[in-house]
């Protein structure tokens, strides 16, 4: 059964739509990141459910109770903002304490909880600092204890690592998917960051444009992307368009190439699509004269990520990304002619039927 | 190992200078206000024993300080909730407020003074006869702009949004958000609103004088006109007092942890 439900939520400045009728359904101690570019409504969506802002449209429900016109200090929902945002007159302690102490809990009550969350989120020892003499991922922590101080019904998170270098913020997404499965409190997490939201997340929701483009496990996302802006948003894609020109073999013509897409197969006679191959699956090699599945084309550049290189091949009107081992990128310098191979079984298809030519390159 | 900051010569004369210029006058008021009231000659404390010696001297004093701390009061209970409303939910309306609070610097006081009497005229006697009534309302709008801007700094120095979303988020309602939250963190600008003000209200002498208040700066053009040694006196005890005031004020704005240092973790 449903925890947190936000249904057919909408939410006009102007004449922009920030959210257009958007419906989540998460069950109780699940964790859902919203995923999307700046200007989605990501952030317009989390603030609805913490109560700073209402809806035009729609209702939120949580635990069965409608909270749409409740307000924020009535909402038990706790929340870790993006800035900083500890009460600088107090200290570590005192913060964390603050909720608490609305709530007029007892003094040794208090002292307990705020003495088990420094230790939970490794600040056992800063207890009594105040936030300037805190380092950015120290605050967040604190920030996080304060929020769950007070026992919230739904733990709100809107990018809390952003202000963070990349270091404290992978450990830190680390923490905060351990204390959230500790503790089984129902999260909702707003980043822009794809990697953040497919490392710790149950469920992802990608939004675009105030609606959500797809829902599913972070598997799901990366694997099947259901839109051409999924597609695009969570990881990396290679993106061909072509025409199915025989839908029973399954072939797709791309620049006059033809490729064996096994999920092409039963897509109707000239049916426009999109082929979607992630970089790690197209597999490179040096030109050996072309071959069935085979794009011909040039590197163009090499750019060293750590775990793998990135190569960027030009072929014809598309130019191809593909992931290798640095040793294997060694044969294949900038300049070489190469053959790209679209694996058929790996690859992916989108309908582009209904969608616009221009909304298709905007991407 | 602590590291000594070595002051640059240049620097050295300026500051010698700067001192020079505020020392000197004080140093000659204290030398001819030590002249004997009677004979003209030095040194004797006989002017500061006839300044103390005057109930007026007393009873100005203590008005004009109880005035200050009345427009003090007024002012932040007035002022502290609209420049926070104004941060938080009207920021179109903060230029119309700070044009209007530069009016009272543009308007000068003998004319401010005669407009307040006549709006004022017909109000109770009560109100319109007391010090504490007109005159208190006269001196809150000649402090507005010292209060105004000094709080308006200090709501710009603190994320006003962040802050009082996360104290409501925590269950505090509004009353507890400013009295928690947003008054600790701005305790340095209005502290400085409040010693401006205080400064401002035992010195003003246009608006006492031409309203028919006997207030401290009357009481000192008084003693001016009569006594120009006991004026010297009470110059320096006057300057003396508002130090002592405004040091108090700053010990009592200070006592608790915390304060200016945290504006920076505000961000």
């Amino acid at each position: 059964m449903a925890y947190l439900e936000l249904q057919k939520l909408e939410r006009d400045f102007g004449t922009v739509k920030a959210l257009d009728g958007i419906e989540i359904s998460l069950g109780e101690g699940e964790f859902l990141s919203l995923l999307g570019p700046s200007g989605c409504g990501k952030t317009t969506a989390l603030r609805l459910v913490a109560g700073f802002d209402r809806p035009d449209g729609g209702r939120i429900v949580v635990d069965g109770r409608d909270v749409t016109n409740i307000s924020p200090n009535k909402r038990d929902m706790g929340m870790v903002f993006q800035a900083y945002s500890l009460f600088p007159n107090m200290t570590a302690r005192q913060n964390i304490e603050f909720g608490l102490r609305i709530r007029r809990q007892e003094k040794a009550g208090r002292t307990k909880r705020v003495d088990d969350l420094l230790e939970l989120v490794g600040l056992g020892h800063a207890g009594d600092r105040y936030p300037h003499q805190l380092s950015g991922g120290m605050q967040q922590r604190v920030a996080l204890a304060r929020a769950l101080a007070i026992e919230p019904r739904v733990l709100l998170l809107d990018e809390p690592l952003s202000a963070l270098d990349a270091k404290v913020r992978v450990q830190l997404r680390e923490e905060i998917r351990r204390i959230q499965l500790e503790l089984g409190i129902t999260t909702l997490y707003v980043t822009h960051d794809q990697e953040e939201a497919l490392a710790i997340s149950d469920h992802v929701a990608v939004m675009y444009g105030g609606k959500i483009e797809q829902m599913g496990s972070p598997a799901d996302m990366y694997s099947s992307p259901a839109t051409p802006f999924v597609a695009e948003f969570v990881g990396t894609m290679n993106r061909l368009e072509g025409v199915v020109v025989d839908g029973a073999a399954g072939h797709v013509e791309h620049a006059g190439i033809r490729l064996n897409v096994d999920a092409a197969r039963g897509r109707q006679h000239q049916e426009r699509v999109l082929v979607l191959v992630r970089p790690e699956a197209l597999e490179l090699a040096a030109e050996n004269g072309g071959g069935a599945n085979q794009l011909a084309g040039e590197v163009i550049s090499q750019t060293f990520l750590g775990p793998v290189t990135r190569l960027k091949v030009s072929s014809g009107a598309a130019t191809l990304i593909a992931d290798m081992s640095a040793a294997r990128a060694q044969a294949l310098p900038v300049g070489a002619r190469v053959s790209a191979t679209v694996p058929a079984a790996d690859a992916r298809l989108l309908t582009l039927e209904g969608v616009a030519q221009a909304a298709v390159e905007e991407l | 190992m602590t590291v000594r900051r070595r002051i640059a010569p240049s620097a050295a004369v300026w500051i010698f200078l700067g001192v020079l210029y505020f020392i000197l006058p004080l140093i000659g008021t204290l030398i001819f206000s030590l002249h004997s009231i009677d004979t003209g000659k030095c040194c004797t404390l006989a002017a500061y024993g006839y300044i103390f010696h005057q109930s007026a001297f007393w009873h100005t004093i203590r008005l004009s300080f109880e005035l200050a701390l009345e427009t003090i009061a007024i002012s932040l209970v007035l002022f502290v909730p609209t420049v926070y409303l104004v941060h938080l939910k009207f920021r179109k309306l903060r230029p119309v407020l700070a044009f209007m609070a530069l009016i009272p610097f543009v308007v000068p006081p003998i004319v401010l003074v005669v407009g307040l009497l006549d709006v004022y005229r017909g109000t109770p006697s009560w109100y319109y006869d007391h010090p504490f009534g007109f005159l208190g309302t006269a001196y809150v709008i000649l402090a507005f702009p010292y209060m105004f801007f000094a709080l308006d700094a200090g709501f710009r120095a603190i994320d006003v949004h962040t802050l009082t979303e996360a104290s409501q988020n925590l269950g505090a309602s509004w009353l507890t958000t400013l009295v928690k939250v947003i008054l600790p963190n701005i305790r340095t600008a209005a502290l400085a609103g409040s010693f401006l003000t205080l400064a401002t209200v035992m010195g003003e002498f246009t608006i006492a004088n031409l309203a028919q208040f006997q207030t401290f700066p009357i009481f000192l053009d008084l003693i001016n006109e009569t006594q120009p040694y006991g004026a010297a006196a009470l110059t320096l005890i006057s300057f003396g007092i508002t130090w002592a005031a405004m040091l108090s004020l700053l010990f009592i704005g200070r006592k608790r942890g915390g304060g200016g240092r945290l504006i920076a973790g505000a961000r």
